[in-house]
């Protein structure tokens, strides 16, 4: 390298150099002294605010995804709708991937209440992510309906902002049990897939049968081969079966237990009461499985959100998906009655009382933000020749 | 392409010159200048001085997620790097399990800090929760405790057999865990725990919801560190550990206890991680089983040797990167308005750069390696080594 | 601890452990091989292995089987298997072919450090995972129902479903095949010759690029005959499944001695038996828990495993 392009080069790196330093000083200064704008919302009384934001907050990649994109489709395909009716002020949706972890939560809930048009949630979809993200809504008054965080401790934290758009594991565990007892059953077998929901469900399952429950056992989050537990299942004589978990290993997990020799009644919560649990399970081995879900059957509403969704989508809806289409639309009635702020919403939610299109459930919060007990119906639902059929409603104990 | 890469050799050698003549006093004054900067970095005022629409186009800020947040998860990030960079480019000890230490930090702080861990509700083994900053040396002395147990029979173990050994150990200590019946609460996990001391003026707690603050403890934390680790390396201690690196059996001929400073580098290796496990555990005020999973191990040791094993500031770089460019690549959707969906034969496939996100970080790590194999920021010794390695690879040719 | 299902459940847990052992078995040979020729571990192993168990799936779907279709005729069924392991296995060798050459081979035209391939192959693992995951969706597919699952033989408590037959069977003759290819053909004396030095093969002629690519294809193939074989076993699939089932066939090839194909074969299946009596005593939640403990302690008293690492000389 010459000498003198050498040297040109030297004056341009100091002065760039130079730059930058006043420039971070200056920054460092006026930084400090300015704070990010809060996001309390616009308060354009009466004059209809247009361009708003709901948020979905959930696992949208990574290794959960399965379990909330059904839910983000179904937001979207609310959106859509919507929009399509009210060309003129449209509402988007914000997606805030969390991979399901609560430790990303945190940033993505800061970010949200940072975003003023954000004025809705629905989520966040676990429960430990609600752990962590919900501190930050409260703060910021947005409000949160989760459509699928059953923590039962969630709505014990004075988070007001907090709603659930499903039971939580206090009333469907009960229920499980319940219908379980009413097959009189010899002995029963619990598996939970450790997860906070499928414990949490397991364990009040288990407390509800006290000795029927005479064996139990562990799965673990992406388990493939479930070999020993079918071994201890069928060797313990149980003639039900109760699991815990999800979808993604209940599955394999049902299907394991059939060609293992187990002929008794496989039955779970509402994690797998979902049109994967029919389609990737396979009508043979699934007829007969029981889920439960603290949702009514299907109205004739929920027809046409099934058809709009295998339309829209080229598949069945998976979990969760009608219990988030039906939140969404509660948001979106708020913003066509010209909610537009935070606090408005959060008030429109706290009077509100109507029956969700797609699960027929009667939406109506208690001021814990836990749904009207009364309107808690937990139903039986029994796979039938690839359907998930309405068995009947369990009464509550 | 060769001439592009003379160039930037060229380029990039001119300016380490250049660095190396400055004279001391303009060194310090433009890290200080540089130190500013990272303080300045997560404030939403600093890019609107420069004159850069947030949300718009920014290079740097994250709009999908909460800059001051991304930054956080950053630093711990990087300190964890710092503390395998110990393990695996000083020493030169192939550990995989490295995220198990964090987890032992972050544990300690959360059973003892906050009121709900099983010590207070179940077992009463204590009156009342620590503060976390009693909390904090104890969580930084365990890990080094366990970084020393385990050393002890590990690290007889050579290569490859001990990096499946420490996964192992990684993979025990999350299984541990992840029982919901024992003391760590599994999946559902531990909630409310302690955060930093400290008030505002006015009186409201200084380490809340906001993570700047945060980001400002693990920055100044960070700086300590670089300091103490440098100090560290240029010792009697850091040179028997290259030494090992190097070659351990003439190491041990020239009479460095090779045994026992290997334990000292995975203990403190161990003590780093455990630190930022307290760092985050006291951020985020919600640990569970889920976080501790083993890709996060797989991560930072991506971290280290993506920014060059045995160097502090490639420790930094990479730590930074294998955060930062995934959550960054959230935002690059937006700033270039693609699509989110496409549809082939009718099926619906999300394109949007948040859910193909570790696809393209996937190409990127294996893009760099391809190009800069000792690193992007490779130690000034090893680069030399793999010089001649490259020439021997032109004459084997 | 329940020592009870132990007693009871011994031959079912034996053979379900067998046969789990065996899909072990075969993916370990994978690792074994790359690590045996080339001193490294080849994180994106078990990706390509996630790929064969899709390869199975379309293969089936392009015959119009899905998990609703009826069983079919035995005759059909083991059609079907053996037409699902060729797809599979062809589609693995391809792509672990893909990985090779993409991913390890230009690091080692610049003969880059030993960890600089660790980064590549996570970045591989990275691209293969998350690429199926973008294509598929990331949506669980069900694998249809192939063989009858009424147990053919059965002698006391013991007893062989045709699934757990045709199984062993699959690995028994896939690790027969490799091992004699290896031992008994030219191109096996190449791959051996390069594992002991690869620069003095290279001398002797031996082009060594291709004698690893060939490791790459073979590994590739035993990963596509296991994914159809844990296909049938777990009935579904999904882009994330490689990960969980690649650690413990990593971890089997190091029970036996990382280089050893014999060693690898051997620590598969002790694995998978280990693991199910494990699960059977302590519940499956220990399941991982107890496999690494074996392993562990068993390092600790034979640091390189069962039989030593040996594919091209016994090393002390």
């Amino acid at each position: 390298m010459d000498g003198e392009r050498a040297s040109a080069l030297r004056q341009i790196f100091v002065r760039a150099i130079g730059g930058v330093a006043l420039a971070a000083l200056v920054m460092g200064g006026a930084a400090a002294c300015k704070q990010d704008e809060g996001g309390s919302g616009s308060d354009t009384a009466g004059a209809k605010v247009c361009d708003l934001k709901i948020g979905f907050f959930g696992a949208l990649s990574g290794a959960d995804a399965g379990l909330v994109t059904p839910g983000q489709q179904a937001a979207k395909m609310a959106i859509n709708q919507y929009n399509a009716e009210h060309a003129d002020c449209k509402v988007s949706l914000q997606e805030y991937d969390s991979q399901g972890k609560p430790e990303l939560a945190g940033g993505l809930a800061t970010s949200a209440v940072n975003d003023a048009k954000v004025v809705g949630m629905v989520g966040p979809a676990f429960s430990g992510e609600s752990e962590t993200a919900n501190p930050t809504f409260q703060q910021a008054g947005l409000p949160v309906i989760s459509q699928s965080a059953t923590r039962p401790s969630l709505s014990e934290q004075g988070w007001k902002i907090f709603h659930r758009g499903v039971g939580n594991d206090f009333s469907q565990g009960p229920a499980a049990a319940a219908y379980i007892k009413g097959l009189n059953p010899a002995k029963v077998f619990v598996v939970d897939d450790q997860s906070a929901y499928g414990a949490g469900l397991a364990d009040e399952v288990k407390k509800a049968l006290g000795p029927l429950v005479t064996a139990s056992d562990k799965a673990t989050d992406n388990q493939q081969d479930f070999s020993a537990i079918v071994t201890k299942v069928t060797g313990s004589g149980a003639t039900a079966l109760f699991y815990g978990g999800y979808t993604e290993e209940a599955s394999p997990f049902l299907k394991q237990l059939r060609a293992g020799g187990y002929k008794g009644t496989f039955v779970g919560g509402d994690g797998i009461y979902d049109a994967n649990m029919l389609s990737v399970t396979g009508n043979a081995d699934v007829e007969g499985a029981v889920a439960t879900c603290p949702c009514a059957p299907a109205t004739e509403a929920k027809g046409t959100f099934v058809a709009d969704f295998q339309k829209e989508y080229n598949a069945a809806p998976g979990v969760y998906a009608d219990v988030a289409y039906d939140l969404t639309k509660i948001f979106l009635e708020a913003i066509g009655e010209g909610k537009s702020t935070r606090a408005d919403i959060q008030a429109f939610l706290t009077s509100y009382s109507k029956a969700g299109a797609a699960t027929g459930v009667t939406y109506k919060w208690t001021d814990k933000g836990e749904l009207d007990p009364a309107q808690v119906r937990v139903w039986a639902y029994v796979a039938k020749n690839g359907q998930w059929a309405p068995d009947k409603e369990i009464p509550k104990a | 392409m060769t001439d592009v890469r003379t160039r930037w050799r060229d380029f990039r050698h001119g300016v380490s010159q250049r660095w190396d003549r400055l004279p001391k006093a303009s060194r310090i004054g433009i890290i200080l200048v540089f130190v500013v900067f990272l303080y300045a970095l997560p404030n939403k005022g600093f890019y609107e001085y420069l004159g850069l629409p947030v949300g718009e186009y920014i290079p740097l800020y994250t709009t999908r997620n909460d800059m001051a947040t991304v930054l956080f998860q950053c630093g711990y990030y990087i300190l964890l790097a710092l503390g395998l960079n110990i393990v695996v480019g000083y020493a030169g000890l192939l550990d995989l399990g490295f995220f198990g230490f964090f987890a032992v930090g972050a544990y300690t702080v959360a059973t003892l800090t906050s009121p709900q861990s099983k010590i207070f509700t179940e077992y009463n083994w204590l009156e009342s929760p620590w503060p976390w900053l009693a909390a904090l040396p104890l969580a930084i002395a365990l890990s080094f405790a366990a970084g020393v147990i385990l050393g002890f029979p590990v690290l007889r173990l050579r290569g490859d057999y001990l990096a499946i050994v420490t996964l192992g150990f990684a993979e025990m200590i999350r299984i541990v865990a992840q029982q919901n019946d024992w003391i760590f609460n599994g999946d559902r996990g531990i909630p409310n725990i302690g955060r930093p001391p400290g008030t505002n003026s006015d009186g409201s707690a200084i380490f809340q919801f906001d993570a700047k603050p945060y980001y400002w403890l693990i920055l100044t934390v960070i700086i300590g560190m670089v300091f103490l680790i440098r100090n560290l390396v240029r010792s009697r201690v850091g040179r028997a550990w290259i030494a090992i690196r190097e070659d351990e059996d003439a190491a041990e001929l020239m009479g460095v206890p090779t045994y026992k400073f290997k334990i000292w580098a995975f203990a403190m290796g161990a003590g780093i991680g455990g630190f930022s496990g307290a760092l985050w555990a006291g951020q985020i005020g919600f640990v569970n089983a889920s976080t501790f999973k083993l890709e996060q191990s797989i991560l930072v040791l991506a971290a280290v040797l993506l920014g060059g094993a045995g160097n502090i500031f490639g420790a930094i770089l990479g730590g930074f990167l294998v955060i930062y460019v995934p959550e960054w690549l959230r935002s690059v959707g937006d700033v270039f308005g693609l699509p989110e969906q496409v549809r082939i034969a009718g099926e619906p496939y999300d394109i949007s750069a948040t859910n193909l996100r570790y696809l393209f970080f996937g190409i990127i790590l294996i893009v760099v390696m391809i190009f800069r194999p000792q690193g992007l920021w490779a130690n000034r010794r090893r680069a030399a080594e793999l010089k001649d390695r490259e020439k021997e690879a032109m004459v084997g040719a | 601890m329940q020592f009870n299902d132990l007693i009871n459940g011994f031959p079912v847990l034996t053979v379900t452990g067998l046969t789990q052992g065996a899909i072990y078995a075969l993916i370990a040979l994978g690792y074994t091989l790359v690590y045996g020729v080339l001193r490294l571990i080849n994180f994106a192993h078990s990706d390509v292995f996630m790929i064969g168990t899709f390869g199975a799936i379309w293969t089936w779907s392009a015959f119009g089987f899905d998990a609703n279709s009826p069983r079919p005729s035995v005759g059909e069924a083991l059609g079907l298997i053996a037409l699902a392991i060729v797809v599979a296995a062809l589609l693995c060798g391809f792509f672990a072919m893909l990985v090779e050459v993409t991913a390890y081979r230009p690091l080692r035209a610049r003969n880059a450090p030993p960890l600089a391939f660790l980064i590549t192959a996570i970045g591989a693992s990275f691209v293969l995972s998350e690429g199926m995951g973008a294509f598929t969706n990331r949506r669980q597919f069900g694998v249809p129902a192939m063989l009858p699952t009424e147990p053919v033989v059965s002698l006391g408590g013991w007893s062989l479903t045709p699934l757990q037959i045709s199984t062993l069977a699959v690995a028994v003759i896939a690790m027969v095949a490799l091992d004699w290819f290896v031992q008994r053909t030219r191109f096996g004396r190449g791959i051996r010759a390069v594992a002991q030095d690869s620069n003095t093969a290279a001398l002797m002629g031996v082009n060594k690029n291709r004698v690893i690519l060939l490791v790459f294809l073979i590994g590739g193939l035993m990963a596509g005959v296991a994914a159809v074989m844990s296909d049938m076993k777990a009935a579904s699939t999904r882009f994330n499944v490689g990960f969980l089932i690649g650690l413990k066939a990593f971890a089997a090839a190091v029970l036996g001695g990382i280089g050893n194909l014999r060693g690898a074969a051997l620590g598969g299946i002790l694995l998978g038996l280990v693991e199910n009596y494990g699960s059977a005593v302590f519940g499956t939640n220990f399941r991982d828990f107890i496999g690494f403990l074996v392993l562990i302690l068993l390092l600790m008293f034979r640091p390189t495993g069962l039989l030593g690492e040996s594919l091209g000389r016994a090393r002390a």
